[in-house]
């Protein structure tokens, strides 16, 4: 069979990023422009000033990717983007520069779901995964368990009723004044904090759910933020931190182990932005470690939002024969299971 | 010399292709915002109609705003991603100057208007000399009744076009009663041909863009600038 070499394209919020991935896991090219320096006098990120953004920068990140892997557009067989979720004006960029130089190549175009680009993270580095596995998904919009028995097939064990993990480190990093982003904040402030320090709730929902819920553990560090205001008491940050954080971690690598347990799955694969939290991944590896599984992450480089792993996913997208036509749209709030 | 042009700049999605003077098809699609998903489609099948691959052009002409920030983006990155890869010319069309050019061949003066949101419209005041448009103002961004303020002075008649009529035809009637002109409705909104038309003339003239520093013309800035600006100099 020929080698697929795909140029993969992701601008769904506030970093344009290019790859070309050849086969899935040969990475040949990859381009981000980080536009922090550009949102940070807006303390945030602003929907219309990325979008902007992105527009100026991504055939820049095109060119340059072309040359780091000393290509040129004959050479890639496949065009692949991001079509959702994230920010409509942001994606809208990527899909239309995409969807225009796969119509001018003449090459198929693979529209790829953001978060199916996280677990295919994974399959950057490590192609011989065996299936089936379990992977549990942990960023700022989304925390779900899925089991996956073939290449981009889900069957949806567990996602969160309120808040996703990422958020609830974002906002108990706002209420305890890290900023953001919240995540590698937090798991800094952490690592000088005692875990054990205060004892915040466990939410564990009913018998054999593996749904999460963060948003009463969110409410029960405010208000012992609160309380300890009140009493005009001083607050140790790190160790609310810390505590925070195990509160979290413990949850989420329960509810995976004990997911993996009852579908006899011995794989467990963790994905999204706040699997590059060291606590999670040593937390779960030692459970893991303790039942015989085996623990597979991606390195913290692909853990946040990249381009490589759209061009993993969108391999095996194509392999299975699912490509978008020209009228792919851009779709910011584009579910994953539910 | 063979002109593609592409417009997503207001809330028409519109493709043409020219050989030189003659017209060879034009699509127009003004069935609500979904440019995302019309544009490709309708350049694809505008080309295949004439028998025509990206090859066998000459340039890309792209109607570059102002207009919908989106639209503009949806149209600009189509323009560009199909230029980067094609290597075709690219030139950049001001939107009021082509829609003003629907009208090249009138007597008195062409304002296109733009819905701008805001209460404002998008314009500029144009001229005709012997069937080509003369810009004879800024582009700017203002209150139609501020608008009509300033016309109220000229000589002679005034015809408006663009989307901006819809929402604001009774306010200037009422203000400038006989002085403004309307045009009939296939004249009224952006025609692609009239942005080919436009682009084959920057062609012939040189001025063709760079895909990498080419960027919409926006003419306002977006709503979290203006007010970090406000902010600053509130500070200073
Ligand atoms: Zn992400």
């Amino acid at each position: 069979m020929n080698d697929m070499t795909i140029m993969a394209v992701e601008t769904s919020c506030d970093e344009t990023a290019v790859s070309i991935v050849q086969n899935g896991s040969k990475i040949l090219a990859e381009v981000v422009a980080s536009q922090i320096s550009t949102h940070q006098k807006f303390g945030g990120v602003v929907p219309e000033v990325a979008s902007r953004k992105h527009l100026e920068l991504i055939n820049v990140c095109v060119a340059e990717a072309l040359q780091q892997a000393r290509l040129t557009f004959d050479d890639i067989s496949h065009f692949a983007v991001t079509y959702g979720p994230g920010l409509v004006g942001a994606l809208l960029v990527g899909v239309a520069t995409t969807k225009a130089m796969a119509f001018a190549a003449r090459k198929p175009l693979i529209g790829v779901h953001h978060i199916e680009g996280h677990i295919y993270a994974n399959f950057l580095l490590n192609k011989n995964i065996e299936f089936p596995v379990v992977c549990l998904i942990v960023s700022g919009g989304h925390t779900t368990l899925v089991k996956i028995s073939e290449h981009c097939s889900y069957q949806f064990l567990g996602q969160t009723r309120d808040d996703a993990a990422g958020e609830a480190f974002d906002k108990v990093a706002r209420a305890i004044g890290l900023g953001y982003p919240g995540g590698p904040k937090i798991e800094e402030a952490a690592k000088t904090g005692d875990p054990f320090a205060i004892n915040f709730p466990r939410s564990w929902l009913e018998e054999g759910s593996y749904d999460f819920s963060f948003s009463g553990l969110k409410s029960a560090v405010l208000n012992y933020l609160n309380q300890k205001e009140m009493k005009k008491e001083e607050v140790n940050i790190n160790d609310v931190a810390a505590s925070f954080q195990e509160a979290v971690v413990e949850v989420l690598t329960e509810k995976t182990v004990m997911a993996a347990a009852a579908n006899n799955v011995k794989t467990v694969l963790l994905a999204g932005g706040v699997a590059a939290n060291s606590a999670l991944r040593e937390a779960l590896n030692k459970r893991c470690d303790q039942l015989g599984m085996k623990l597979i992450y991606p390195p913290v480089k692909y853990c946040t939002d990249n381009a490589a792993m759209i061009g993993a996913a969108a391999y095996y997208r194509a392999l299975q024969g699912q490509f978008s036509g020209l009228d792919l749209n851009a779709v910011p709030n584009l579910k994953f299971g539910e | 010399m063979i002109i593609l042009s592409i417009d997503s700049a207001t809330p028409v999605a519109g493709v043409a292709v020219i050989d030189q003077n003659t017209i060879l098809a034009e699509s127009f699609l003004n069935t609500g915002n979904t440019h995302s998903e019309q544009l490709l489609p309708l350049i694809d099948r505008t080309l295949r109609e004439v028998k025509l691959s990206l090859n066998d052009l000459d340039a890309i002409a792209v109607s570059i705003g102002p207009g919908s920030f989106t639209g503009l983006r949806i149209g600009l990155a189509t323009a560009k991603g199909l230029a980067q890869v094609s290597g075709l010319k690219l030139v950049a069309v001001p939107t009021l100057d082509a829609l003003a050019q629907n009208l090249a061949d009138l007597d008195g003066y062409i304002c296109p208007i733009l819905n701008a949101r805001k209460g404002e419209v998008y314009t500029a005041l144009y001229e005709t000399e012997e069937g080509e448009i003369k810009r004879i103002s800024e582009y700017q961004a203002v209150k139609p009744q501020v608008l009509c303020e300033k016309i109220r002075g000229l000589d002679n008649k005034v015809t408006f076009l663009g989307d901006g009529v819809f929402e604001y035809r009774d306010l200037i009637s009422s203000l400038l009663g006989r002085q403004a002109h309307w045009p009939s409705v296939n004249n009224l909104l952006p025609r692609p041909s009239s942005l080919a038309l436009l682009g084959l003339k920057k062609l012939q003239r040189g001025k063709t863009e760079d895909i990498y520093t080419l960027l919409p013309f926006y003419l306002r800035k977006s709503e979290a600038e203006i007010k970090w600006e406000a902010k600053t100099c509130r500070n200073l």
